[in-house]
């Protein structure tokens, strides 16, 4: 007799979402990091847009509070394969920060407390694809998954969505970021599977 | 007592003996941010990431990072400004 029980089989097939090729599904949020995690206080957090011609935009935590709330739920995929559906956030959409911010950047390439930088076409972080989150599942961001904020950019690989985020810088070039200045594809769709340069 | 996130240099034997010839864990590396020497194995090594990510102990800067793809590596040393190895005197 084998060790599973003929007929159950899991949760029917039909039930289940489609996921990104070559992803499975965790009810967990895995926590991966590339080094220490940072830790900053709301009084002392800062998310700063500079622009291709040096020009700054600030807020403040009190500022980012006082802007339009949304509470975005996505399905999030990371290049490792793991996929989870369903995420609830909350946060400012890029579009209320990006709004006022004059340039004719094509590029954002996000700098992160820490040290982490990612880039991004400016396109993506626009139309109510992309947020700065504060908050998961009804709880304030804890440090390990990218607080007090971190972008959030679920269209694409997950390490677009920078944890600890302090900041973007509009660019007329592409700047390649942590990743993708080491193997990684420097888009990252993951319905195309577009984890590695030259996928 | 809470685990460390990251583990020693020791790691990178398997991952590094993929890509060289030498034995990497008698290695010194010399951190190009802060420039202390020591040991790879002394490196601290993030590997629950996308890839690994080796900082120096000293300064925390990222010195090496390695990514592997299934059928390709990707190498990046520009964090250390060299690694050096114990060679046979007899050759």
């Amino acid at each position: 007799m084998g060790i599973v029980t003929p007929g159950f089989q899991g949760r029917p097939r039909s039930g289940t979402p489609d996921l990104p090729p070559g992803q499975y599904l965790t009810p967990d949020f895995p926590v991966l990091s590339a080094g220490p995690t940072p830790k900053v206080p709301q009084d002392q957090w800062e998310f700063v847009i500079s622009t291709e011609t040096g020009t700054e935009h600030r807020w403040s935590w009190a500022e980012l509070m006082a802007l339009p709330q949304e509470t975005p739920t996505v399905d999030i995929h990371c290049v490792t394969r793991w996929s989870k559906l369903g995420t609830t956030w909350r946060g400012v959409s890029l579009d209320t920060l990006l709004d006022g911010v004059e340039s004719a950047a094509d590029y954002a390439l996000a700098h992160s407390y820490g040290g982490y930088t990612t880039n991004l076409p400016l396109d993506d972080l626009r139309d109510g694809q992309a947020w700065l989150v504060h908050t998961y599942d009804g709880d304030d961001l804890p440090a390990e998954h990218g607080g007090p904020a971190r972008l959030l950019v679920p269209h694409l690989y997950f390490w677009k969505s920078a944890k600890w985020v302090r900041g973007l810088h509009l660019t007329i070039e592409d700047t390649p970021g942590f990743w993708e200045t080491a193997g990684y594809h420097d888009y990252g769709d993951p319905w195309r599977e577009q984890r590695y340069q030259g996928d | 007592m809470t685990a460390l996130p990251y583990v020693d240099g020791n790691m990178l034997d398997g991952p590094l003996g993929e890509v060289f010839a030498v034995d990497l864990s008698s290695a010194t590396a010399r951190c190009a941010h802060c420039g202390t020497p020591g040991p790879v194995a002394g490196l601290r090594v993030y590997s629950h990431a996308p890839g690994l990510v080796a900082r120096c102990p000293t300064c925390v800067e990222v010195m090496l990072r390695l990514v592997r793809a299934p059928d390709r590596a990707w190498l990046d040393l520009r964090g250390a400004t060299f690694l050096q190895f114990p060679m046979s005197p007899d050759r």
